[in-house]
Order: structure tokens, then sequence, then C-alpha cells
């Protein structure tokens, strides 16, 4: 039988864009954790080097998304609405986290913060906030 | 991007292009600038497999669209600036309008409306047809000078005890 956690894990598989950012998913009980490994091309400034900006903020779509899927108990990703992104510090070579709370579940749309951190979990390198379009009213065409 | 942006034998395009070249989530995900005209830059994202966000549809995930919208918002308040210096994204705001159609190249046009000696503001547009049906519109604010008094590698050393 499929564990929640087993279930996250292969949803995250089958999208091949989170194979490109190479993330993992961790579930604590309905809590979601996304990993993204450090990787040499995630960065977007070799200078610092920092990793690239977009790449950050997909991150964080993605764990909103999961989190909203796992939450709503609809295993069907939501349609992105719009997405706020604010960045914070500049991101290191290492690996990062994003965690996802859903603030409103509404009938036809969805509000979501996230939150992407390093080494630590009260020093975060950027947050977003996004609307989604619920997967149930997007099904009649709505 | 300590490159000088005057040298001779090449093209302000040309410059620009092989410094966002080395980037390398921008090579990663095959972004392309094909056109500039300081403050505005036009781009192309190359479909691909491995990018797709949704398997069932073959939709180029908006982590793809929100990178490239990104990286060629840089691009204009980069071709902007009169001095190379490395630009960072303070915020930025993204309404998705509707899919990317799947096997087509996703486009893109950004315009730094405004740059003042630390922030730049930018607009961007992604789309596969024309401008007029976009895919989603951007909206960004970004540091110029960003890496400031820090040196190369400075995000390498370990945090002072």
């Amino acid at each position: 039988m499929s564990t929640p956690q087993s279930r996250v894990a292969d949803a995250i598989a089958r999208v091949p864009y989170a194979k490109f950012l190479g993330l993992r998913a961790e579930l604590k009980g309905d809590e979601l954790t996304l990993i993204m490994p450090f990787a040499p091309h995630l960065v977007g400034n070799p200078m610092l080097p920092a990793l690239h900006g977009g790449v950050v903020g997909a991150l964080m779509e993605v764990t909103a998304l999961t989190q909203l899927a796992i939450t709503s108990k609809i295993e069907k990703f939501a349609k992105t609405i719009d997405i706020n992104v604010e960045y914070l510090r500049s991101g290191k070579p290492i690996d990062t986290y994003a965690r996802a709370r859903i603030v409103k579940i509404g009938r036809r749309i969805a509000n979501v913060q996230a939150e992407a951190w390093q080494n630590e979990r009260s020093q975060p390198i950027a947050t977003l906030h996004g609307h989604f379009m619920t997967p149930e009213v997007d099904e009649v065409g709505a | 991007m300590s490159d000088d942006k005057s040298s001779p034998g090449e093209s302000p395009l040309e410059m620009l292009r092989a410094m966002l070249a080395h980037t390398p989530q921008a090579k990663a995900i095959g972004a392309d600038i094909t056109r500039m005209e300081p403050p505005r830059v036009w781009g192309r994202t190359p479909y691909r497999e491995d990018l797709v966000g949704d398997p069932e549809t073959g939709v180029i995930a908006g982590g793809v669209i929100t990178t490239f919208l990104d990286h060629i918002s840089g691009a204009a308040v980069f071709s902007s600036l009169k001095e190379a210096s490395s630009v960072a994204t303070i915020d930025l705001r993204i309404d998705y309008m509707r899919a990317a159609t799947p096997h087509k190249d996703v486009l893109a046009e950004a315009h730094c409306y405004k740059l003042g000696r630390n922030i730049a503001f930018v607009r961007a547009i992604a789309y596969d047809e024309t401008p007029d049906d976009p895919v989603a519109q951007a909206s960004a604010a970004f540091m110029v000078n960003s890496n400031g008094r820090r040196k190369m590698g400075a995000n390498l050393r370990k945090p002072k005890p």
C-alpha cells in the first residue's frame, strides 16, 4: 500500500521539471518540506556564487502546489494564477529547503505562502505569496 | 560580470549574450537573448521535454517561465547600465494568463522602464505567438551593483561564529 510520503515522492518524480531541479520531498504528518540539493546548473551569479532567483522562486512555487494538493486531498496540481516573490538574501551554493502554508482554500481560489531557507530556518532567503486555481473548479472548465 | 562593456570587436548584444551564456542556470534552460535595444531586450527559451511541469499535457513548468522572466528582466537592466555591474532581484511578481503551448518555444520581452542609481524597475511579458496573447507577465525590482563591497566567492566563505 502506498504511504502519503511515497505518493508525494511519486508525484514529484513524475514532473520532469522537478527532476531538472533535483527536488526531493519529505513529508512529516501533513507538512511537506521540499529539498533542492545544490547543483552547479542552479547558479545565477557565478561571481558570488549565488543561486538563480528563478529557481528559488520555482522551488517555492512547486512547494506551494504540492502542499496544496496534500492539504486539499486532490491529487492533481492546481494552476498558478499569480506569484509574488521577495528575495531577502542571496542563495548560497548549498542545499535549499522550502515549506508552504495554506492561508485559505476557497471555492475557486487558494491563497498560499511559502518560504525558502538554507542553513537557518529563521533566516529565509526568499518568500512567496501566490494564488492558485482550485483544481475541482478547473475540472468543470470554470 | 566585471567584463568591460565597451571592449572593441563585439556588439553590445554579443557582449550581453556572452555574459548571459555564462549564467549556468540560463544555459541549463537554454535561455538566449535574441535582440537588444536598451532599455528593451528580447529573448527565447526553446521548448524541452525535461522542462515540462505537467506530464499529462506537456506544458512547460511555471518555474521555467519564472526563471526566464527573471533572467530577461535582469538582462534589460544590464542592457541599460552605463557601466557593467551585478544586478539582483529584490522582488518579482508574475501573473500567469494561460498555459504555454506545448512544443512551442517561449518568447519574452523586457523593458527596464526606470533605472535609478540603486534600484531598477522592469516589466516583462512571455508569449509563444505574439505579445498580445501573453502566457505570463512580470513586474520586478532589481538592486543595481548588488555585489557591493562583497568580493568574488563571498558566498563560499563560512559565516563568522
